[in-house]
């Protein structure tokens, strides 16, 4: 490991000059090199990346927590086939609503892409647009979420201490989970409008200073939403699959 | 590893991120109190952790008080006696520990000891300190309430914790868990800063191989604590959803006064398992600072590189992944599988192996060398002694079979705050020493110093060997009073009232400390730049103590690892990490590219 992209490129490479090894030695003469470990990376994205990890292990805590204790409770758990049931016309169709909610927000995370896409073409208004798209589908999201809550509560009689289908604990994970979702989702519409405006008012071509990072905005600010964005869509297919399919 | 300078005479890669402009404060308010400036930052987190420690310590004396002499306090109940308990080990492994060494240490040292001018996002940085303070606040209110402070003891354990027979399940255990998630939330602002500083905002030459281990220690411990945090901040959320909506994750069908309570079917034992998962990791998020200070305190004042850097860098990684597999260890009467604790009294047995590299490390530092007996490297040799005492007991009580006896006795008390109160301690006290002069331009005063220093040492193994003792009678830990009980001797109780002797007089001796920092400040002399002749960053800033954005015009380069003392030939007995290598032999003739003490492949 002597030899080193650096040495080899000479005393005055200029950074772009600096050709690095792929696979297994690129990425230990990255960790061994000065200034940064992971090259090409802004502060801001290795923040959101890290701070995603420990979110993470939120859900994951949460989501242990739930199937611990539906394991450990001696009454029968409702049967969300039947809980999450909408009628239509009479007929119950089974988990129809999380179906609608799960496609709203997957597309969601198209739309986001795509907007990251045009932010690094500079395309304002396009970035923009799609930005806003996104946020109003996951504001939808959380309405329908409401409307789901909703229902539970008023018509179904579900609370988080109780409810007349079978374990308590049903709607204490239930609420407590998918809030704590939802909150992350609606966060994620506030600041998904408040980075549409900046990018509408051109602060990033501009190199306007952020109000949280007080660094220079850039178009990787647009990215880095869109890492918390997917974040959220891809905790929710876990939501999804381990409270609704269970 | 890669490392430029050693191949290649003189060269250090061009820097590849641009400078970002730092905030710069323009009223007394925005540079004193809302500071972006890390190292403000660093103090305001230092004094609040401290101001509320006093708190803890205090409550301390109160216990102690009712241990050594029973009913003869009359302002002490049961109830106020396992509020002091609860409040003490809360604010200290947490309130106190956790947010000196990284918010304190971390903020201060990070940026400075890496050559950048600040952390990677200032304004959220100082955001990270006043919620801290808040959570230190809600922490503070919850001793007016009525009912008082909780009293659950500081594992929080459920059911006990919010039913009504404990004190404090009115007001207190509420605050307590908005507090801990206050906390929590406002740490992983400062925490996210510390990891990024240290993985993308490394000044030229600073090769992660190349950092002091006070840097490697604080950034595997916020790794750590980004990753154990999290089933704390779940448990905090739950157990209040149980106290206040009456929801049942922890709570299982019970009886009380002889009624079937509304709660069924939760798992206390989940509780545990959330609350340790993030409880063991804690403590290494306390000693992993521990270490990589003390290892610095040692190389500068033994003149000596430390031992086996490498090494300790693996170390200190390999004990940070492996103190997430070991949690159930504190688990072991809890009604477990027994199963598992055959798993983690291994994995447990593990981290012995990486620890005691670090320990014969440091002691292979000193063989031979050119010891100074300052008060910083007194207080380093001090932990080395009390964290091998604090160790070795864990042994003890790692394996399941030697600690179900021991559960619950004095002997658990004895051990943590050993190597989790005293070890750690004595290293913040030894920091302490060695930086002040750069963070106030005066040393401390050392005669005060040395009283400060035997006093705490020694008392500290006057008051916690006895406590293994009274472990091994099975004198219960958490009680109030003994009472009459037939295994214990009469005698147990005096050694109890001089243990309680002993803590007031060590507490005391505190105050001569503060009393240090506060007259030092005005009357300690003069320092200079460097007054231990250390290689580190930040020992060679243009102004002591460092001004705005640390380092003046230009950043430093690195051209060597942290700990080049004692080169033959060079001008001094010490070579900073940032002096040009044709500047650093005394015929100024000879070039050095390589330093000599740089760790073989």
């Amino acid at each position: 490991m002597t030899q080193s992209t650096m040495t080899e490129s000479g005393p005055t490479p200029s950074p772009s000059a600096l050709s690095r090894p792929d696979g297994m030695t690129g990425f230990v003469a990255d960790w061994g090199s000065d200034q940064r470990a992971f090259k090409n990376v802004p502060w801001g994205k290795a923040m959101m990346w890290i701070f995603l990890l420990s979110d993470t292990f939120i859900f994951s805590c949460f989501l242990l927590s739930y199937m611990t204790v539906r394991m450990s409770t001696t009454v029968p758990w409702p049967n969300p086939s039947e809980v999450f049931a909408l009628s239509f016309g009479g007929e119950p169709i089974p988990l129809i609503l999380i179906a609608i909610m799960t496609f709203i927000l997957i597309s969601s995370s198209g739309t986001m892409a795509m907007a990251v896409m045009f932010g690094y073409k500079r395309d304002r208004k396009t970035t923009a647009i799609l930005m806003i798209v996104t946020a109003l589908f996951g504001a939808s999201f959380v309405g329908m979420q409401a409307f789901e809550w909703t229902k539970l509560i008023v018509d179904e009689g579900v609370r988080p201490w109780g409810n007349p289908m079978g374990a308590a604990q049903f709607g204490s994970t239930f609420f407590m989970i998918t809030g704590f979702h939802g909150f992350h989702v609606s966060i994620g519409v506030i600041f998904l409008f408040i980075v549409a405006r900046k990018v509408w008012r051109g602060d990033f071509d501009r190199a306007v200073p952020g109000f949280f990072t007080s660094r220079k905005g850039n178009y990787e600010i647009v990215e880095i939403m869109g890492l918390y964005w997917h974040f959220v869509d891809l905790v929710w297919v876990f939501i999804f699959a381990v409270f609704y399919l269970w | 590893m890669v490392d430029a300078a050693q191949d290649q005479v003189n060269f250090v890669p061009p820097a590849e991120v641009e400078e970002v402009e730092l905030y710069h404060p323009k009223s007394w308010i925005t540079k004193y109190v809302f500071s972006q400036d890390a190292k403000v930052i660093a103090i305001q987190y230092s004094f609040t952790a401290i101001a509320i420690g006093l708190v803890a310590l205090v409550l301390s004396w109160l216990m102690r008080l009712q241990l050594g002499f029973p009913e003869t306090f009359s302002f002490i109940e049961a109830e106020d006696y396992y509020q002091f308990i609860t409040m003490h080990g809360m604010i200290m492994v947490i309130y106190l520990l956790t947010a000196l060494f990284l918010g304190g240490f971390g903020n201060y040292l990070i940026p400075l000891m890496l050559g950048a001018r600040d952390m990677v996002f200032p304004y959220v940085n100082m955001l990270s300190y006043w919620v801290y303070l808040l959570a230190v606040l809600v922490l503070v209110a919850s001793f007016f309430v009525p009912g008082g402070p909780t009293g659950a003891g500081w594992t929080l354990y459920p059911p006990q914790a919010i039913l009504s027979g404990t004190p404090g399940s009115d007001g207190g255990i509420i605050l307590m868990l908005v507090s801990l998630a206050l906390f929590i939330v406002g740490f992983t602002m400062g925490g996210l800063n510390y990891v990024v500083t240290v993985l993308q905002a490394r000044t030229r030459g600073m090769t992660l191989m190349r950092m002091p281990l006070t840097i490697w220690g604080i950034f595997m411990a916020t790794v750590l604590a980004l990753l154990a945090f999290p089933a704390l901040f779940v448990g905090a959320v739950m157990m209040t959803l149980d106290r206040i909506l009456g929801t049942s994750f922890f709570m299982p069908a019970i009886v009380q006064f002889g009624e079937q309570m509304e709660y069924g079917g939760g798992s206390p034992i989940l509780f545990q398992h959330l609350f340790w998962f993030f409880g063991h990791p804690e403590v290494y998020i306390v000693a992993l600072p521990a270490f990589g200070i003390v290892s610095d305190l040692i190389s500068v004042h033994a003149r000596r590189h430390i031992f086996g850097y490498r090494l300790m860098v693996w170390a200190i990684v390999i004990i940070g992944a492996l103190s997430f597999i070991v949690w159930a260890h504190h688990m072991y009467v809890s009604g477990m599988n027994p199963w598992f604790g055959f798993f983690f009294a291994t994995t447990t047995l593990i981290i012995a192996v990486p620890t005691a590299i670090k320990v014969y490390n440091w002691v292979l530092t000193l063989w031979r060398a050119d010891i100074h007996l300052t008060l910083p490297m007194l207080f380093a040799l001090a932990f080395i002694v009390a964290f091998v005492n604090g160790g070795i007991t864990g042994l003890f009580l790692g394996n399941v079979v030697v600690d179900v006896p021991l559960s619950d006795t004095m002997f658990v008390v004895a051990h943590f705050h050993m190597v989790m109160g005293v070890a750690p301690i004595l290293v913040i006290f030894g920091a302490i020493y060695h930086w002040y002069p750069k963070m106030t331009g005066r040393m401390l005063n050392v005669p005060m110093g040395h009283f400060h220093f035997w006093v705490t040492f020694l008392g500290s193994y006057a008051i916690f060997l006895p406590l293994h003792y009274l472990g091994f009678l099975g004198v219960p830990r958490r009680y109030y009073e003994m009472g009459d009980t037939s295994f214990i001797p009469d005698s147990a109780q005096d050694l109890n009232a001089f243990v309680s002797v002993i803590a007031l007089v060590v507490g005391l001796a505190q105050l001569v400390f503060l009393f240090n920092i506060g007259w030092s400040m005005v009357k300690g002399k003069k320092s200079g730049p460097n007054p231990w002749r250390a290689t580190t960053l930040e020992w060679q800033t243009p102004e002591t103590p460092p001004g705005h954005g640390n380092f003046g015009e230009a950043l430093p380069v690195v051209y060597r690892w942290a700990y080049a003392y004692g080169l033959p030939g060079a001008k001094e007995d010490f070579v900073p990490q940032n002096l040009p290598p044709d500047q650093v032999m005394a015929e100024g003739g000879e070039d050095l590219g390589a330093p000599a003490a740089q760790p073989a492949e």
